[in-house]
């Protein structure tokens, strides 16, 4: 009884006041759709907390030992509880895992999908591609549509459909877009692709999540950026000034890269 | 409390005093060789260079060098950069002091031979004040493959590429130190500004780690030879 | 005591020469020194990369190897093959051994072997734990104190000294020394190669800290290729100590099975088996399998690093996935070797201190079983991210989210069997009590994590980390420690000092839960694992964390000072059975003697028959009557 009142007050709250506080925000629709996605599971998650907690201060509580050599009552077992208990674990499982796969083939959910990915947005032929390099211990950016530009910093236009093409050129990194909601691995040799939409503009924190090395705490980017289209376009072609004399000199623009040296050097 | 009750155990007063004793012991000694591991491992690396500033802003020289020697390292044959200080010696130091708020004047002299960059976007300078030279001509782009390490400062958007001895050059540096006035050399110059006080890590970006795995490992990999940090005070 | 101590003892120095752990030293340091020379030798003709880094990593390989075989002759473990190789009847000369003399070499008693795991398993621990306290100083600023390089390497010891070392944390003291004794035998079924996994465990664990001369290792607990290749000579400390503790583990695993499947005693059919026997079973199963799978790939790493191989390497014709599959496929039982063993404590616990029987036996079993199958299915939550093929991750998303289920019922036989019962706070049922919150926001963390849209902010964040630790220190050591103040007594004779194990308990508790809630919030934030900086609007969260530890840590203190204390110097005998306990092992007297019985005793129930009018399990011959 005192489990339903509970739960009943506090799942809504920390649901639905809770649950939108909880990165990664609004920044991008996979965002959007990942806080959704928290929302339920902190929702399912709330009442089940409760109950273990309910329970087991209630039972702590009522049934200390009162006299020394008391015994319990030799109960071992009910099955028509373990059948529910079944039965009710099984249900909340199967649903929160059928509700996860919706949320994930609806767009990919912002999570790498390598290079054949399959969890395609609607719109998805209209994307723009952007590549993701990632190398020790920094992340470079090419835009293929542009000419293969590379530029040191990540601009991205608002309200636009974007396909990061995500890869590197020596060991395993991985591309955080904290508030964009997006993590994909960046393998060499391999071009992990991911969906975002972006939204509204943003200061972008984009951060390497797998141990690469030394410099992995320090391989972070602070100065990326979503911004509004005509903004974007302009730095593009500010982009293209100060970085355009180099284009010439980096390979032609490919999903993967095998740059010298590929293995021991020397 | 606890002395009430060990008095009261009908244990041998010797053997009491030998439990005491050694625990006593076992913990100074425990406690030691933790605080002697702490302090010797973890704080180890390469000294604090901390040049001298004048009106004019900081100024440091350094070099950077093919195989470091065994008297400078336990691993001669690793790359690494030195820092000259004001005596004229050089120190195998990648740790350095520079002043805030102000201009950093580098001048380096490159000894090493190229290796190319893996990633060829990194042959331009960037984050500088004016333009960087190269054996006293200003530059704007090297080749790519001409690349024999790069000082980077990615937090503060600094990169310079570092432009490698020929392979037929004569007169080529062995283990350092290496000698400007001898020995076959690229001199690289440029300024940066620092602005607030904050600790940067900088790295060469240049595959030079003869050895290891896409020549990232070692050298590239341990702060005192191709990585460190600039400590804007 | 049942031993007969009949030959006068020969002097000291005497008994310094033979196979004992002074000969396993100098034999271990000798054949490192061959090793070294025989790689040399290897390496002088060709492998030109080895004279550019300054490293040879044949040497290192060979060297710790003929090290660890030197060792291991050392200590005698050679000594019984050669005998029945000539002739010799078999036999178990060295449990007759008796004396301090004997936890410092080859034992062939099970409950010396136990003994012996229990401190050597705290000696690592504790070194895990300190590497976890500098990690938490570091961390208190986002500006680096230590070495960055040197701290990877700190980071990757406190993981894998934890890993390796802890999956043996209760199968190790505990099982070894209970197991057959609950199952009514008076050995394991292969005495010396239980030896052998602890002292194997040993070595690896010397290795490990030897990474430190070798200039560390970058890559973590976890080792991923292509950085394990690119590391300096201190990678090679880690693939030894893994594949070693590899061996341990399977050997342990397989050991455990063979003694419970042959040498019941009789009327222990499985339906009377203690639930902690259940548990070994459930344990030992992922050991023996998931193992050799590590030690597969590290294999394949070590022949990268030596020959040049290029198994890990996509620009040789490898791949990354190859070593991210085969880790995880052994890296994701690896978590329940840790967490199974933790359930079956607890439910071994429980009922002894709710005066009820276990409830629901059939189910909690069904329940380890269910986990152990079903955690060879779930490995690729792990890679949600990394690129694998789409289709993949709805299935690992479901076959994740299943492995909740079994583990609800963990949580639904322990909750019932506390359930109308007569609870006393012992320390040691604090401690179980302190698992059920633990592991359940563990678990619920899990189910996020295993949640794949969730899991894309979560994946590498600290959000993992606070969740491994909430299930596996949460769950695994929490129960450690209520199977120590459980335990210890009937191991050692002695009775630990109940006021500081409640002092221990609750700091322990409330510390822990401090430091590791926090860290969800900062994963979520923005701040992967494994660094060295973060952005400073994370450093408030990050100092509560390690203020928090240090509490922590300093609570593990206090444990050890009441082992001190209470076993060196206070020496209270403790009763024959403190907790009323109607299982075997307290029918017994503590320590429990050589032979363990006088004669096998006969099963006639489970020992769970609390309640109505509680009988112990069985009676072995010449124990007091029940209720003393």
């Amino acid at each position: 009884m005192l489990w339903l009142v509970l739960s009943a007050a506090l799942t809504p709250i920390a649901a639905l006041v809770v649950g939108p506080l909880i990165p990664p925000g609004n920044g991008s629709v996979q965002a959007q759709g990942q806080v959704f996605d928290n929302q339920v599971l902190i929702g399912v998650s709330a009442p089940i907390i409760v109950f273990v907690l309910v329970m087991l201060g209630y039972t702590l509580v009522v049934f200390h030992q009162r006299e020394a050599a008391l015994e319990g009552p030799p109960i071992r077992g009910d099955s028509r509880l373990q059948l529910w208990w079944i039965v009710i674990t099984s249900v909340t499982v199967l649903g929160l895992a059928a509700f996860g796969t919706y949320e994930l083939v609806k767009d990919g959910a912002g999570g790498g999908q390598g290079p054949s990915a399959t969890f395609l947005p609607s719109n998805h032929s209209k994307a723009m591609d952007v590549q993701v390099i990632a190398q020790q211990w920094e992340f470079t950016y090419r835009y293929p549509t542009y000419g293969g530009l590379e530029t040191p910093h990540l601009y991205l236009p608002a309200d636009t459909l974007i396909r990061l093409h995500v890869t590197s050129l020596d060991v395993v990194h991985s591309f955080w877009a904290v508030n964009l909601g997006v993590k994909a691995d960046a393998n060499p040799g391999v071009d992990n692709v991911v969906y975002v939409e972006t939204k509204h503009p943003l200061a972008l924190n984009i951060r390497c999540a797998e141990l690469c090395g030394l410099w992995h705490g320090y391989m972070f980017d602070e100065q990326g950026r979503v911004v509004s289209q005509p903004e974007f376009a302009s730095w593009i072609k500010q982009q293209q000034v100060l970085y355009g004399p180099i284009v010439k000199d980096l390979p032609p623009y490919s999903t993967t890269y095998y740059p010298e040296p590929h293995l021991r050097a020397g | 409390m606890l002395l009430a009750s060990v008095t009261t155990i009908t244990e041998d007063r010797r053997s009491m005093v030998w439990k005491i004793v050694g625990t006593f012991v076992g913990v100074v000694v425990a406690a030691t060789l933790i605080v002697f591991y702490v302090a010797n491992w973890l704080l180890s690396g390469p000294p604090i260079y901390r040049p001298v500033s004048s009106s004019s802003g900081a100024h440091l020289t350094i070099q950077t060098v093919a195989a470091v020697g065994p008297k400078l390292s336990p691993n001669p044959d690793w790359v690494s950069y030195l820092i000259q200080k004001p005596s004229g010696s050089w120190e195998r130091s990648t740790i350095w002091d520079v002043p805030a708020h102000s201009t950093v004047h580098v001048t380096i002299y490159q000894f090493d031979g190229d290796s190319g960059l893996r990633n060829p976007f990194l042959a331009r300078p960037e984050g500088l004040v004016g333009t960087p030279t190269l054996d006293g001509k200003p530059f704007t782009q090297i080749d790519p493959d001409d690349a024999s390490h790069t000082f980077a400062i990615p937090q503060l958007g600094v990169l310079v590429p570092l432009a490698g001895v020929p392979d037929n050059a004569k007169n080529q540096c062995g283990y350092a130190p290496c000698d400007p006035a001898t020995m076959a050399h690229r001199t690289i110059t440029f300024t940066f500004r620092t602005g607030k006080k904050g600790k940067f890590r900088w790295q060469c970006f240049v595959p030079c780690a003869a050895g290891f795995q896409f020549g990232f490992g070692g050298p590239m990999q341990t702060i005192g030879y191709m990585d460190g940090f600039i400590n804007v005070v | 005591m049942t031993e007969a101590s009949s030959t006068p003892r020969r002097p000291l120095w005497r008994r310094l020469f033979g196979f004992n752990l002074l000969a396993a030293v100098v034999l271990g340091i000798a054949g490192w020194y061959l090793g070294w020379y025989l790689g040399k030798q290897a390496t002088a003709a060709s492998l030109s990369y080895f004279g550019d880094t300054d490293q040879n990593d044949i040497s290192v390989f060979l060297g710790y190897t003929l090290g660890v075989v030197g060792f291991l002759i050392g200590l005698g473990f050679l000594q019984y093959p050669l005998a029945r190789l000539r002739g010799y009847p078999p036999s178990l000369r060295e449990k007759e051994t008796e004396g301090v003399g004997r936890y410092f070499g080859l034992c062939t008693d099970h409950k010396v072997v136990g003994i012996q795991y229990f401190f050597g398993i705290g000696f690592f621990f504790a070194i895990g734990g300190l590497n976890a306290m500098l990690i938490r100083f570091e961390l208190l600023r986002p500006t680096p104190v230590f070495n960055a390089g040197n701290y990877l390497t700190l980071v990757g010891l406190h993981g894998t000294m934890m890993m390796g070392m802890m999956t043996s944390a209760i199968l190790g003291p505990f099982a070894n020394y209970f197991v057959p004794i609950m199952i009514g035998a008076r050995r394991m079924a292969f005495p010396r190669i239980e030896s052998f996994t602890f002292w194997l465990l040993m070595a690896a664990g010397t290795i490990l800290m030897t990474t430190v001369a070798f200039g560390g290792f970058p890559t973590g607990w976890t080792g991923y290729g292509p950085l394990n290749d690119q590391a300096n000579s201190g990678m090679d400390a880690y693939i030894m100590f893994f594949a070693l503790v590899g061996v341990s583990m399977c050997l342990l695993g397989m050991n455990m099975l063979a003694t419970v499947v042959t040498m019941r005693a009789p009327g222990m059919t499985w339906s009377r088996l203690p639930i902690f026997v259940w548990g070994v079973v459930s344990t030992s199963i992922l050991n023996l399998l998931a193992a050799p799978v590590l030690i597969a790939a590290l294999g394949m790493g070590l022949l990268d690093r030596t020959a040049q191989t290029t198994f890990f390497i996509s620009s040789g014709g490898g791949s990354q996935y190859l070593y991210e599959n085969l880790f995880w496929f052994f890296g994701h039982p690896e978590v329940y070797i840790l967490a199974i063993p933790g359930f079956a404590v607890l439910l071994e616990l429980l009922p002894v201190f709710s005066r009820k029987p276990l409830w629901g036996y059939r189910l909690a079993v069904a329940g380890m079983l269910g986990v152990t199958l079903l955690s060879f299915l779930v490995w690729q939550h792990h890679l949600f991210m990394s690129g694998i093929n789409s289709n993949l991750r709805p299935f690992y998303m479901l076959s994740t989210e299943l492995i909740s289920i079994p583990t609800g019922f963990t949580f639904l036989c322990g909750l019932m069997t506390l359930w109308r019962g007569s609870i006393r706070f012992t320390v040691p049922m604090l401690f179980s009590l302190a698992w059920f919150f633990n592991f359940l926001i563990g678990g619920l963390s899990g189910v996020f994590n295993s949640d794949t849209p969730s899991d894309t902010t979560e994946h590498g964040s600290f959000f993992v980390m606070a969740h491994f630790h909430y299930t596996i220190m949460g769950g695994l050591i929490f129960t450690f420690f209520a199977a120590i103040y459980y335990w210890l007594p009937k191991m050692t004779g002695l009775e630990l000092n109940e006021r500081l194990g409640k002092i221990h308990f609750w700091s322990m508790f409330i510390a822990f839960n401090s430091t590791f809630l926090p860290l969800f919030v900062v994963g979520f934030k923005g701040m992967p694992r494994r660094v060295v900086t973060y952005a400073p609007n994370l450093q408030f969260l990050n100092d509560w964390a390690s203020v928090s530890a240090f509490v922590l840590g300093l609570s593990m203190l206090l444990f050890l000072g009441n082992l001190v204390y209470s076993l060196l110097f206070a020496r209270v005998r403790a009763e024959r059975n403190p907790w009323d306990s109607l299982s075997i092992e307290w029918q017994l007297p503590s320590p429990v003697p050589v032979q363990n019985f006088d004669r096998i005793p006969t099963f006639e129930s489970d020992p769970y028959g609390y309640g109505d009018g509680a009988v112990p399990v069985a009676r072995p011959a010449g124990a007091p009557a029940a209720g003393s």
